[in-house]
């Protein structure tokens, strides 16, 4: 039921994206907003804010329920999505493009995953 | 990310011991791409595109909603109507024919063991309409009262045999009259039509042939109607609703959107405002207990929960069901807690007991028990989400009334 997993994107078990560049962008896959249902508020760490892999930075509420949103990587909070905070439904129309949440200055990753591991634990 | 949802939701493979039960409807839902969701031990659709244009969908053009899993028990016999009026709080023997009413089964002690919706079908016959979690409960009471009553009833359960579909919105009746093989029943009142029909009441059809009950009736704010139909007919007659709405902006509707419109609507739910430890009173629905009804030989009917619910009725109440609007962003949800302020040190003044963001209103809202010293419309309130307090306000119920 996920969209095509962008093979340029590494991914978490708990459903986050990163990508390559410098800041890295974090988002969440569209496995999790599929889950979710429609987003309606999104809550993000501070920019200058220290993230640790693995720790929880802010959630993801939808009509039903909240996510809490892991940081896939540690560093310092570069930059956060304004747009996505005013307009959550962007995290469920484009969570891999407009949706991005925050860009970190990153000083190391946690466990990543290929798209094809990802997808085999999210068929 | 981690979830932590207010159900329902969608199912995990958690190894479940039972399998759940279908509707005669599944192969629609999957066909149409739905979410699946346990609930009540059935499978049934959480959403199948979005709940908040489902939920618009009602409010503005029409829903179509599948609640086959809802229990359906008829009662019939020369002494129905006395029996309903001993086992539930409502008067049912003064109910007319092809009229419906909610009301309610308690215990001993008046706590709520599920809310009702009964039509009177016949001078002997009613069907009894209640929750998909609390069906088999209800059953066993009804039948251990009517042994316990002596009278002249049967007590059956229908709901195997039987799929309910709902049409809610303000296109439902148009909906409606758009639906070829829709006809009136030979033995049925010559005079009633869906556009005729009346609120909280109900009419045989038939649709190509087969028998169906349309209700008007429904758990949206809107207007609608409720088709009760044998299960193996109710797959025709949800392709042909779909088909006749298409033109009106009829959308199959799952449970989120169910919820959050039933929500908005001030309705309770059971689980949420409405379990074992609440009184009608304690919900605001002491208007459905008839302390003053009375049998053939005009003394008061001993039902179930009297003594109880008369001394209720008039003593203070310990707490109160309010609505609350939300004057933040983030939504409270079932379990949170209320506080006087949003002062850290604002002590706990009530309960969350249903809450999510309105569609309709564009803030949260809630239903809570709060005390009764805090419970007047306009107090402002706070409510902890997640560890930080956001401010309410109280406001009368209904949070949405359709315009009429």
């Amino acid at each position: 039921m996920a969209a095509e997993l962008p093979a340029t994107l590494q991914y978490t078990a708990e459903h986050e994206w990163v990508d390559d560049s410098s800041p890295v962008t974090v988002g969440i896959t569209s496995v999790a907003a599929e889950a979710l249902g429609d987003i309606v508020f999104v809550e993000l760490p501070a920019v200058g804010d220290t993230v640790e892999a693995g720790s929880v930075i802010g959630e993801i509420e939808s009509t039903k329920s909240v996510s809490e949103l892991f940081s896939p990587v540690s560093g310092t909070v570069a930059e956060v999505n304004q747009a996505v905070v005013d307009d959550p439904s962007l995290v469920n129309a484009d969570p891999y493009g407009a949706g991005w949440l925050l860009r970190v200055d990153m000083t190391s990753a946690g466990p990543l995953l290929s798209a094809a591991e990802y997808g085999a634990l999210n068929p | 990310m981690s979830a932590t949802g207010t159900s329902p939701q969608p199912s995990t493979a958690t190894g479940a011991p039972m399998t759940e039960q279908h509707s005669p409807l599944h192969d629609e839902h999957v066909a149409l791409g739905a979410a699946l969701t346990a609930f009540a031990g059935w499978q049934m659709p959480l959403r199948y595109t979005s709940d908040l244009a489902e939920h618009t969908a009602v409010r503005t053009a029409a829903g179509l909603f599948d609640l086959s899993h809802m229990g359906e028990i008829e009662v019939t016999g020369p002494d129905a109507g006395a029996y309903l009026d001993r086992a539930l709080v409502g008067n049912l023997s003064g109910l007319r024919v092809l009229g419906a009413r909610y009301t309610m089964v308690v215990q001993e002690d008046g706590g709520v063991i599920d809310d009702l919706v009964v039509y009177r079908t016949g001078e002997t016959t009613y069907l009894v309409v209640a929750n998909a979690s609390n069906h088999a409960v209800v059953l066993a009471e009804l039948r251990d009262r009517a042994a316990a009553t002596g009278l002249d009833v049967q007590v059956e359960d229908r709901s195997a045999a039987t799929g309910l579909v709902a049409v809610q919105g303000p296109h439902a009746l148009a909906v409606v009259e758009a639906l070829p093989g829709l006809a009136p029943d030979p033995d049925g009142p010559a005079d009633v039509t869906p556009a005729t029909l009346r609120y909280y009441a109900c009419l045989p059809m038939r649709f190509e042939g087969r028998p169906v009950l349309v209700a008007r009736t429904g758990y949206t704010g809107e207007d609608g109607f409720e088709f009760f139909v044998d299960a193996d007919g109710t797959p025709a007659l949800w392709r042909a609703l779909l088909a006749a709405g298409a033109d009106h902006g009829l959308v199959p509707a799952g449970l989120s959107a169910r919820d959050s419109l039933r929500l908005e609507a001030g309705m309770p739910l059971y689980g949420n405002e409405l379990d074992r430890t609440t009184t009608p009173h304690d919900a605001g629905l002491g208007r459905v207990v008839r302390l003053d009804k009375v049998d053939a030989d005009g003394e008061p009917v001993p039902f179930v929960g009297r003594d109880a619910l008369a001394a209720r009725a008039h003593s203070a109440p310990a707490r109160v069901l309010v609505g609350l609007q939300g004057l933040g962003r983030r939504a409270a949800r079932h379990g949170y807690a209320v506080h006087a302020s949003t002062q850290p040190d604002a002590p706990v003044v009530g309960t969350v007991t249903s809450g999510a963001p309105s569609p309709t209103l564009g803030h949260p809202v809630a239903m809570a028990y709060v005390t009764p010293e805090v419970s007047a419309e306009g107090t402002e309130l706070a409510v902890d989400v997640r560890g930080r307090r956001e401010p309410v306000r109280v406001v009368a119920l209904p949070f949405y009334r359709r315009p009429r």
